[in-house]
C-alpha cells in the first residue's frame, strides 16, 4: 500500500455510523449500559444511547491508568476522566470504540472497568477494524474493516454540528 | 551525618528534563504554571480513584518508593506511603534518624546503597535545606526523587495540596487575597505556598505574624507584610494558619503561646473580618488554642481535614507524573 492511500480511502464516518446503530441496535438488551472510550468511542456512545433510546445512561472510560506504555509514555491524564453513571456489578456493558487497532487500549479500559466491580459481561462494538492485533481481542461488530500502514494514523473528529468525520495523519 | 551539605548551582531547573517535563519534584519555586495546573489535573483524577471499589491503579506496580525521613514525620510519611500504595508501588520506610546516620554514614553514602537495593523513588524528608537536591544530582538517571520537606527550604507538596484546596474551593486563582499567619520565616510550608501562590497569578498575598517571625525584607518575595491581623486577614479569601512550633518558643522569638494567641490565634471573631465564604486552611497538625480556636478549626469555613484527603490525589499525581518521565 502506498503512503497516499489513506487520501484515497473515503471513509464516510456518518454512513459507518449509521451501519454501527443497526449492528448495535441488535446487541443492545434492556439491561446494557453503553460505555464509550474517550475520546472518540465516548462520542459514539452518546448518540448511540440517543438514537437508540437507552434508559443508562452512557459511561466515559479512559485507558490513561491501566496503559502498558506508561513506562516509555509518561503518564498522559486530561480531560479524559472515567465517568461511570450506574452500577457495574452485574450489569451487561457494551464497550464503544471508534478505532480498534492492537487491542492494548481495549486491554487496559476492561481492566479500568473491573476496578468499579465485576460486569455480568462485555462486548465490544467499533466503527472501524483496521486490523494489526497485538492481543486476542475481537469486535462483536465492527462497522468496517480497512488495512492501514503501522505509520498511518486514524482518528474520529466531531464537528462542532455534532457529525462524524476522520482523521488521517502520518505518525 | 555532615551539617552543611554542598549546593552546588545548577544548570538548568534540575526538576525538569530537556523536554521540559518532570522529573523530581524538589521546590515550587521555578515550577512552571502549566506543570503546577497538570498535578493538580491529574490529582483530580485520582481523586475519584479513592472512591472506586479498586482503590488502586497499577501505574507504579513493580517500582520500589524509599521514603527517607531523616527527621520524624508520621503524617506526612502515611501520606506519601498510602499514595505510593494507591499506585501500586512498594514502599520501604526507613527511619534513617535512628539507623544509618547516627552511625556516621554519609547522606550520599546511604542513597548509594539504596541505589543497590534497586529504588526507582525516594521521598526525602531532611532538616538540611537543600539535601534533597542533592540527592537528585547524584541518582541514575530512572530514580526519582521528591522533597517531603528540607529545612526551611522548601515543602512543594504541601503546598501543592494547598493550591488544589484552594482551586477546588475558588476555582481560580487570578481575584484572590490569600493570608499566611503565623511563623514564617522559620516555615518550608510558607515559602512554597508564596511561590505557587505566585506563579499561579493570586494577586494579594499577605503574611502575617509578629515581626520576629515575619521580618519586613519578605517584602521581597512579593507578599504584603501584616504585624496585625486586622490588617492580615480583612477581605481575605482564604487564610492558610502555620502551626506554632514550641520550639521556637524558647529562642526568645515569642513572649508566650498565650500572648500569640491573643495577637494572632485564629478566633471565630477575627475570621469575621475576612470575607464571609473565606476558607481557613492549616497543614496540620494543629495546635487548638495556640493558633487556632476550636471553634474555628472544627467550622463550617475550616477545610483542614479535605486538605489531607486532597493530600493523598495530590502525591499520587506527583509520584505518577514524575515516575513516567526520564531524566
Amino acid at each position: 500500500m502506498s503512503s497516499a492511500a489513506p487520501h484515497t480511502l473515503h471513509l464516510d464516518a456518518e454512513a459507518l455510523y449509521a451501519i454501527l446503530l443497526d449492528g448495535v441496535r441488535r446487541l443492545v438488551t434492556p439491561d446494557t449500559a453503553l460505555v464509550g472510550v474517550w475520546s472518540g468511542g465516548a462520542w459514539l456512545a452518546e448518540r448511540l444511547a440517543h438514537d437508540l433510546g437507552l434508559a443508562t445512561p452512557h459511561g466515559v472510560i479512559s485507558s490513561a491508568l491501566h496503559r502498558d506504555d506508561f513506562s516509555s509514555r509518561g503518564l498522559a491524564v486530561g480531560k479524559d476522566a472515567t465517568h461511570l453513571p450506574f452500577e457495574v456489578e452485574g450489569r451487561t456493558i457494551l464497550l464503544i470504540d471508534d478505532v480498534l487497532y492492537t487491542g492494548r487500549t481495549t486491554r487496559a479500559v476492561i481492566n479500568e472497568l473491573f476496578d468499579f466491580g465485576r460486569p455480568a459481561s462485555v462486548t465490544l462494538a467499533v466503527l472501524v477494524d483496521r486490523g494489526g492485533r497485538q492481543l486476542p481481542i475481537e469486535p462483536a461488530v465492527s462497522a468496517a474493516r480497512i488495512t492501514l500502514p503501522p505509520s498511518e494514523r486514524v482518528s474520529l473528529d466531531r464537528t462542532p454540528q455534532g457529525r462524524f468525520q476522520f482523521h488521517f495523519e502520518t505518525v | 551525618m555532615s551539617t552543611a551539605l554542598p549546593m552546588r548551582k545548577p544548570q538548568r531547573n534540575p526538576q525538569l528534563n530537556a523536554h521540559g517535563e518532570l522529573i523530581h519534584l524538589l521546590s515550587t519555586e521555578g515550577l512552571p504554571k502549566p506543570i503546577i495546573h497538570q498535578i493538580l489535573d491529574t490529582a483530580e483524577q485520582f481523586l475519584s480513584v479513592n472512591e472506586r471499589e479498586v482503590k488502586k491503579v497499577p501505574l507504579l506496580r513493580g517500582k520500589s518508593v524509599f521514603n527517607l525521613f531523616f527527621e520524624n514525620s508520621t503524617r506526612t510519611r502515611t501520606t506519601f506511603e498510602i499514595a505510593a500504595k494507591r499506585l501500586s508501588a512498594d514502599v520501604i520506610n526507613l527511619d534513617i534518624a535512628r539507623s544509618s546516620a547516627s552511625k556516621g554514614e554519609s547522606l550520599l553514602d546511604t542513597i548509594a546503597n539504596l541505589s543497590a537495593m534497586q529504588a526507582d523513588m525516594f521521598i526525602v524528608r531532611h532538616s538540611e535545606s537543600g539535601a534533597p537536591y542533592l540527592i537528585a544530582q547524584h541518582v541514575a538517571p530512572h530514580v526519582h526523587v521528591v522533597n517531603a520537606g528540607d529545612g526551611r527550604h522548601a515543602h512543594p507538596t504541601q503546598a501543592l495540596l494547598d493550591m488544589y484546596t484552594i482551586r477546588h474551593y475558588k476555582k481560580d486563582f487570578s481575584n484572590l487575597t490569600v493570608a499566611i499567619v503565623g511563623d514564617i520565616v522559620h516555615s518550608r510550608v510558607a515559602r512554597s505556598n508564596i511561590h505557587a501562590l505566585t506563579t499561579l497569578g493570586v494577586p494579594e498575598v499577605r503574611v502575617v505574624g509578629p515581626r520576629t517571625l515575619v521580618p519586613g525584607d519578605l517584602r521581597e518575595m512579593g507578599v504584603r507584610v501584616c504585624h496585625s491581623m486586622e490588617e492580615g486577614i480583612r477581605d481575605a479569601d482564604v487564610i492558610i494558619m502555620l502551626r506554632l512550633q514550641n520550639e521556637r518558643m524558647t529562642g526568645g522569638m515569642l513572649p508566650s503561646s498565650g500572648e500569640f494567641f491573643k495577637e494572632f490565634g485564629l478566633t471565630p471573631a477575627k475570621l469575621a473580618l475576612a470575607k464571609p465564604d473565606a476558607i481557613v486552611m492549616h497543614p496540620g497538625p494543629i495546635n487548638r488554642g495556640v493558633e487556632i480556636d476550636s471553634a474555628v478549626a472544627d467550622g463550617k469555613q475550616s477545610v483542614i481535614l479535605p486538605q489531607v484527603t486532597f493530600g493523598i490525589a495530590v502525591r499520587m499525581a506527583v509520584m505518577g507524573i514524575i515516575a513516567g518521565n526520564e531524566a
